[in-house]
């Protein structure tokens, strides 16, 4: 076997049981940290199809962001544990049916070699330009103005939530910077003069 | 040469294996004199700090106290590992690991001269960003799993803090990518070796610092915080707050601290890489070579230590409002300053 399909079969392995854990684990921070092991370990797989870019996105923006804000939320929340099963036999159904889209969907992109889904007109990244440039090269000509667009989507999310938080006015006593840096001494302390008491 | 002979040894000697036990030597190589510049910052800190402070600082395990950052190793390997009741046993002995680990992994990236490289690859910025921005789960899981309110809103807290010096940080990276037009650090010191004051031999004004001076100083600050160092050491400010790490003893926490000096050596080190020229000397007429990437290393170390014996320390609002109200408006302004430069006639980085 080579080498590198020995490395996939491993990282696939352990991409697989992560995402069964994430599903089965009992405490919700495990799911949490299993699902960060999972991100690890496909960025590691996509590493292999040279998709340098991707990999490093994925953990930068999943693994450093993404789940540690969900480990804040996962943790902040008072779960308790056994009434987290309560209700499994009337979601079911629900449930049921979204596995089963699943099912489909990825039976179709994984088919996509037998039905031929995969002989299109996209071209192939050049090979002697780095991911990078290629990517960055696509986002500024090509799809500049999706890209525009979703930035400018983000930053009405980044405003929306900012409002949402702060609709009251803030009650806490926290004192500005600016105008604590040019508080002078003499403004709060003062100096008495006392003559010095004589025992007798 | 005698490296040739070495590679050709181990050739004979494992055959096939061969590539896997060469890369693991040069990992060896690389961790190892590692381990012992994070134990021997430890001493060196104590020993300038007490010099600053007119003390003499550790003097009495071995000459000039020169063991002690073994003697305390050893002291703290020996000590029990103290587990509180109800904290999640695997996650709690996980986290040291996870606040250590990052910071030995990004140094398969960083380029000592120009062929001296474990692992060169064209997005290596990209991938240091990437591996620090792990730390910070050590800081998390290690407040969650020690089962205490305390140590639980001291995680949060600096959790806090380093993500959002996290983005100062990245946005002044943006800008060295930028001028440099690589992300590669070996390409980067390149770019730095070039330009009007570098051909006249004074090639220490053709470095980043210089050019960016708001991002250099941006980014000291940053990694700083981002190391949880003094003056944002919040987590160790035990007489009025307390950080993520109060219920950790023995090795596991010596780990916490183990992993707050190897990330001081790599962000120093990454400082050195992108705004001090990295491995080029200073002037013309003295030759390029590791020596100067270590001396520029050992400078800014010296300037964390500096920093820790003279400022206080900061409040925690105070921290949060200098990083996203003070620098990132500062480097979102000097991005499109230097983007407006570079599309100039006034471009020095042609």
């Amino acid at each position: 076997m080579e080498f590198k399909t020995f490395v996939f079969y491993f990282l696939s392995a352990i991409l697989v049981l992560a995402g069964l854990r994430v599903i089965t684990a009992r405490n919700p921070v495990h799911a949490a940290l299993y699902l960060v092991l999972a991100f690890f370990t496909a960025s590691g797989v996509w590493m292999l199809l040279q998709a340098e870019f991707l990999a490093i996105a994925l953990v930068l923006v999943y693994v450093g962001a993404v789940m540690v804000l969900f480990l804040f939320v996962v943790m902040m929340l008072d779960i308790n544990l056994d009434r987290l099963r309560e209700g499994f036999w009337s979601y079911l159904p629900l449930g049921s049916i979204i596995a089963l889209l699943m099912v489909v969907e990825m039976g179709l992109v994984l088919g996509g070699n037998y039905l031929g889904l995969f002989e299109s007109s996209v071209a192939q990244a050049a090979a002697e330009d780095s991911n990078v440039q290629a990517v960055g090269r696509l986002l500024f000509t090509d799809y500049v103005y999706p890209f525009e667009l979703a930035s400018v989507i983000l930053l009405v999310g980044i405003v929306a939530a900012v409002a949402l938080t702060q609709r009251d006015k803030r009650k806490n006593k926290a004192v500005s910077p600016s105008q604590q840096v040019f508080v002078k001494a003499r403004d709060r302390v003062r100096v008495l003069q006392m003559p010095a008491e004589k025992s007798e | 040469m005698m490296v040739d002979a070495l590679q050709g040894l181990l050739q004979g000697l494992f055959g096939a294996a061969f590539p896997l036990v060469w890369a693991v030597l040069k990992i060896v190589l690389i961790i190892a004199p590692l381990l012992l510049a994070v134990a021997y910052l430890t001493f060196w800190e104590r020993k300038v700090i007490g010099w600053m402070q007119v003390r003499i600082g550790p003097n009495r395990v071995g000459p000039w106290g020169l063991i002690q950052p073994i003697a305390d190793g050893l002291k703290l390997l020996f000590k029990e590992v103290v587990i509180p009741t109800g904290s999640d046993r695997s996650v709690f002995l996980l986290a040291p690991m996870f606040a250590f680990a990052p910071a030995l992994a990004a140094w398969a990236v960083i380029p000592f001269n120009d062929t001296l490289v474990l692992a060169n690859v064209n997005a290596s910025l990209l991938y240091i960003m990437s591996i620090s921005s792990i730390g910070v789960y050590g800081i998390i899981l290690s407040g969650w799993a020690s089962n205490s309110k305390y140590a639980f809103l001291g995680g949060m807290r600096s959790a806090a803090q380093m993500i959002s010096y996290e983005v100062a940080m990245g946005l002044a990276l943006v800008v060295v990518l930028m001028v440099s037009n690589s992300l590669n650090l070996g390409d980067i010191v390149g770019a730095q070796g070039r330009g009007h004051f570098a051909d006249k031999g004074l090639g220490f004004l053709s470095w980043n610092w210089l050019p960016l001076l708001p991002m250099f100083v941006v980014y000291l600050v940053s990694i700083v915080a981002e190391t949880n160092r003094a003056p944002f050491d919040l987590a160790e400010g035990e007489s009025e707050i307390v950080g993520f790490h109060v219920e950790y003893s023995g090795m596991a926490f010596a780990v916490f601290f183990l992993a707050e000096y190897a990330n001081m050596i790599l962000v120093s080190t990454l400082a050195s890489i992108l705004f001090l020229g990295g491995w080029l000397s200073p002037v013309g007429f003295l030759p390029d070579g590791i020596l100067w990437l270590f001396l520029k290393i050992s400078a800014v170390l010296f300037v964390f230590l500096w920093i820790r014996a003279t400022f206080p320390r900061y409040r925690y609002d105070q921290i949060m409002r200098l990083g996203w109200k003070v620098f990132i408006p500062l480097c979102l302004v000097w991005l499109v300053v230097v983007g407006v430069w570079m599309m100039s006639p006034l471009n020095i980085w042609k």
